[in-house]
């Protein structure tokens, strides 16, 4: 039997004692509330409401199945945003239990109109109860109308007590499925003229106070799209600056949600912030600071003269040290405006001008420099890498939070039962270069299917007449897409890998993919009113286009890695043919360097202890289910790149990471098992394109499983069993 | 989420695990049917060895005459929810034998350290104390990932 008093409590009606379930956020604006200074009115969900949920729905006891299914130390972060979105998933598709619904319901329609406009917002106790503040660990909704939607942003709230965010700090929260707990803040939406944060202490400049204003809503302001006037204190209140900024645009409530809208004239010349109004603020900010007894972070907005205080947060030691990388995590949560600016700084200056590097540096003869030179190559092209390399991190990597954003209006509108359904309309993408080589090694392998005096010569090793139309397409091919050589060793090994390739391709037609990319994208696009095609569109290009970059950068990256490798291999001929001091201290033979994508581990895996005089073999390994589907067949395990030339049909591919410059071995695959996990890496994507079954994030994958062993892939759960060759 | 049981290296954990529980199922056969108890074990730390008591008048007893190949399941399972994500479960293949007197009382104190309140059982003349060689361990963590020991002879 629930209690309704138990359930929802007025937001003035809160005090310290109902911290553990009411949550920090909601307790301090009843403080603040008291104190005298207006907060919008509400309510809140207590966490007894999360509590009710979990329990009866049977939810408390799937969510440990897909939170412990990993060790969090194995994880990589991209791992930890699946985990969030398979549970956000599973939110979204279990409804509230009618008496839960019938409480919330009576709650609401007792203190607003059906269609009042809210905000229905997250306050966790767990985030308070340690002494470090963490911002934006998990979700809020800004205008949300109408029980069906409010009842959705609730639940929504609740799954992000386990966000990708939150995960990251789980130890700091002390998360646990079994005990942790959210509650929700539901409130009045005000619709202020401007609005910003008031800081006691000026980030960077800890002796004065700041206040950051925007015209319209806060959220434009807090997601970084809008730049802020911004206006510094002294101690004793005066104004010492004020810095404004190019004003453009402002957050506004719309019917469809909250929108960025360009700023009329008079509004971009006016600062939104007058001095009187600034010195309410500053007023509001030092009673909030007397009030709690600690600097403060005060979120404002003002409407028709009424100043409301939205949140107060102290500020504590910040939760992350400087060299925290979690903190850099946190950062790539883009805004859909702040990604499509991204996309195009990435699309026009950063990918042409890496192609353009590899281009200038392929043409240079390296045969004609001397050693001096050569060395200085080397150097030069060690350098570029590092810079690109430096530069995808910092600008395509926060791209890939298109795929992300894409997803989750997706999910939100469709509610598939797969979570990554959305995936299907990202594949198969014409402009992603991967898929354009292999489409060309399927044609030259058409080619050799079709002739077999042809694939004779081939698999005899005779060498073809240089102006055979197959040499002509073979050299098309290289010329286009680069030569595979970093993968496929010297120029002559990589000449017979090639056509040992394209004879193993030449095998057996390749089967059709990217079947549902068509009719889910009309499905999606259905689910979407007349006047929101625009955002679904939007939405759906930027998808599309970080997924491609993400695909595209790393074959540019493998561009200017191959240019490095090829000087290297000059400098190891010369090498081999004498002393050459000028070069031998830059090659070291056993370590050379191959394409490597920066991406963050950031725990190494804990080291197994042995147990002496046993052999330890791993029977069943658990990953997860990136491809569905079952596939038995012989491990091909990847150590090293010449480790793909002895690649045979029907093997599966066993691999740390199925790098782009490697995915066209996947079509002769049975099945794919990879050490790194995640759904959008690109062994989960070209899996699901063919597909085939794949289990990604699988810790130890190269090291448990030998080439030759007998598995099976288990693509529905994520498992692969393993019969080893010899006992 | 502070670091779980779940958290250590299997390896660890099958140590934990093999020195920790006091039950074992075992498991048996006769004519093509298995047969399944419960019995008290103890484990020697290399865990090439495990030590259980029956009394001769049992089926297990009569089984084991006939064929002396055994499995054994050792578990941390709490009967709560968290069992599927947390609980560890090693199966223990190997051949039993039982003791002979001069045997059984070398062995005899090493089984009592670990079950004293045995002692009376175990003394009976109609008891009979079993060594298990164990070949391998198959160690199961986390619902579904399964790890084998084989012990070289």
């Amino acid at each position: 039997m629930i209690k309704p008093r138990d359930l929802v409590i007025d937001l003035t009606a809160l005090t310290l004692d109902d911290l553990p379930r009411a949550g920090g956020k909601a307790v301090n604006l009843a403080r603040l509330a008291r104190a005298g200074l207006t907060v919008p009115q509400g309510f809140c969900i207590t966490t007894a409401a999360y509590d009710h949920y979990l329990n009866e729905t049977g939810i408390r006891e799937r969510l440990p199945l897909l939170l412990e299914r990993k060790a969090f130390a194995q994880m990589r972060w991209e791992e930890l945003w699946d985990l969030a979105l398979k549970v956000r998933h599973l939110f979204l598709q279990t409804p509230l239990p009618q008496d839960l619904s019938d409480v919330l319901a009576q709650s609401l329609f007792a203190r607003f109109d059906d269609d009042y406009p809210l905000s229905v917002r997250s306050t966790a106790p767990a985030e308070d109860t340690t002494n470090a503040s963490f911002a934006g660990l998990h979700d809020s909704f800004v205008h949300v109308r109408g029980l069906a939607a409010i009842l959705d942003k609730v639940r929504l709230v609740w799954a992000s007590l386990w966000s990708d965010r939150a995960l990251l700090y789980r130890q700091e929260l002390s998360l646990d499925p079994a005990t942790s707990s959210m509650a929700v803040l539901v409130q009045e939406l005000i619709e202020g003229t401007c609005s910003g944060v008031a800081f006691s202490r000026c980030p960077g400049r800890p002796h004065l106070a700041a206040i950051e204003a925007v015209w319209g809503l806060n959220q434009g302001l807090v997601d970084g799209d809008v730049e802020p006037d911004r206006i510094l204190f002294d101690a004793s209140g005066q104004i010492v600056e004020r810095h404004a900024p190019q004003r453009e645009q402002a957050c506004r409530a719309v019917p469809q949600g909250v929108v960025l809208q360009p700023l009329p004239t008079d509004q971009r010349a006016a600062s939104p912030l007058s001095d009187t109004d600034a010195g309410r603020i500053l007023a509001l900010l030092r009673q909030a600071e007397n009030h709690f007894g600690a600097a403060q972070d005060v979120e404002w907005t003002l409407r028709d003269g009424t100043l409301f205080a939205l949140q107060a947060r102290p500020i504590t030691a910040s939760g992350t040290a400087d060299n925290d990388e979690r903190a850099w995590y946190l950062s790539l949560h883009k805004s859909l405006a702040t990604l499509a600016k991204l996309r195009r700084r990435i699309e026009d200056g950063l990918l042409p001008a890496m192609e353009q590097e590899a281009r200038r540096l392929g043409s240079m003869d390296l045969t004609k420099l001397d050693d001096e030179a050569l060395a200085a190559a080397i150097r030069e092209r060690q350098g570029l890498l590092d810079a690109w390399e430096a530069r995808y991190r910092d600008e395509c990597i926060p791209m890939a939070h298109g795929i992300r954003l894409f997803g989750q209006l997706y999910n939100d509108r469709l509610r598939p039962e797969d979570p990554f359904a959305f995936l299907d309309l990202l594949a198969g993408d014409e402009g992603l270069l991967a898929v354009q080589r292999n489409r060309a090694l399927q044609e030259l392998a058409a080619r050799v299917r079709a002739n077999p005096q042809l694939a004779q010569q081939l698999r005899d090793g005779r060498t073809l007449p240089t102006d055979s139309p197959f040499v002509l397409d073979l050299h098309g091919f290289t010329a286009r897409f680069g030569t595979l050589s970093w993968v496929m060793g010297s120029p002559e090994d990589e000449a017979r890998s090639l056509a040992g390739l394209i004879l193993e391709l030449a095998k057996k037609p390749p089967e059709a993919h990217f079947p549902h990319r068509q009719t889910r994208e009309d499905a999606y696009r259905a689910a979407f009113s007349a006047k929101e095609q625009a955002l679904a569109r939007e939405v759906l290009d930027i998808g599309r286009a970080s997924y491609r970059l993400r695909d595209n950068d790393n074959l540019f990256i493998g561009g200017l890695s191959a240019r490095l490798h090829e000087a290297c291999r000059e400098a190891e001929r010369r090498l081999a043919e004498g002393a050459h001091p000028l070069l031998s201290s830059l090659i070291d033979p056993g370590k050379t360097r191959v394409a490597r994508r920066t991406t963050a581990a950031p725990f190494p895996p804990p080291p197994a202890a042995a147990i002496p005089g046993t052999r330890r073999q791993a029977r069943q390994l658990v990953g997860q289910p990136a491809g569905p589907g079952l596939a038995q067949g012989h491990a091909r395990v990847i150590r090293r790149p010449e480790d793909l030339r002895a690649f045979q049909s029907g093997e599966i591919l066993v691999c740390d990471a199925v790098d782009p410059n490697m995915t066209f071995v996947v079509p002769l695959a049975g099945g794919i098992v990879e050490r790194r996990g995640g759904m959008l890496i690109h062994g989960a994507i070209i899996a699901r394109e063919y597909g085939l079954a794949c289990v990604t994030g699988v810790p130890g994958a190269i090291d448990l499983i030998n080439t030759g062993d007998r598995i099976t892939v288990d693509g529905y759960l994520g498992l692969v069993t393993v019969e080893p060759a010899v006992h | 989420m502070g670091k779980t049981l779940s958290d250590f290296g299997d390896s660890e954990l099958l140590l934990q695990l093999c020195s920790g529980q006091n039950l074992a199922v075992l498991s048996t056969e006769a004519d093509a049917r298995p047969y399944a108890s419960l019995v008290a074990v103890a484990m020697t730390s290399d865990l090439r060895h495990l030590f259980f008591a029956t009394p001769r008048a049992t089926r297990k007893y009569a089984n084991l005459s006939t064929n002396p190949r055994v499995a054994l399941l050792l578990d941390n399972r709490t009967n709560q929810v968290a069992d599927f994500s947390r609980a560890a479960a090693a199966t223990v293949l190997g051949v039993a034998q039982e003791l002979s007197a001069q045997e059984r009382d070398k062995n005899q104190a090493f089984y009592l350290e670990r079950h004293p309140h045995l002692a009376e059982f175990a003394a009976s003349p109609s008891t009979a104390l079993f060594r298990v060689r164990v070949e391998s361990i198959y160690l199961v963590t986390r619902f579904q990932s399964v790890m084998e020991y084989h012990f070289t002879p």
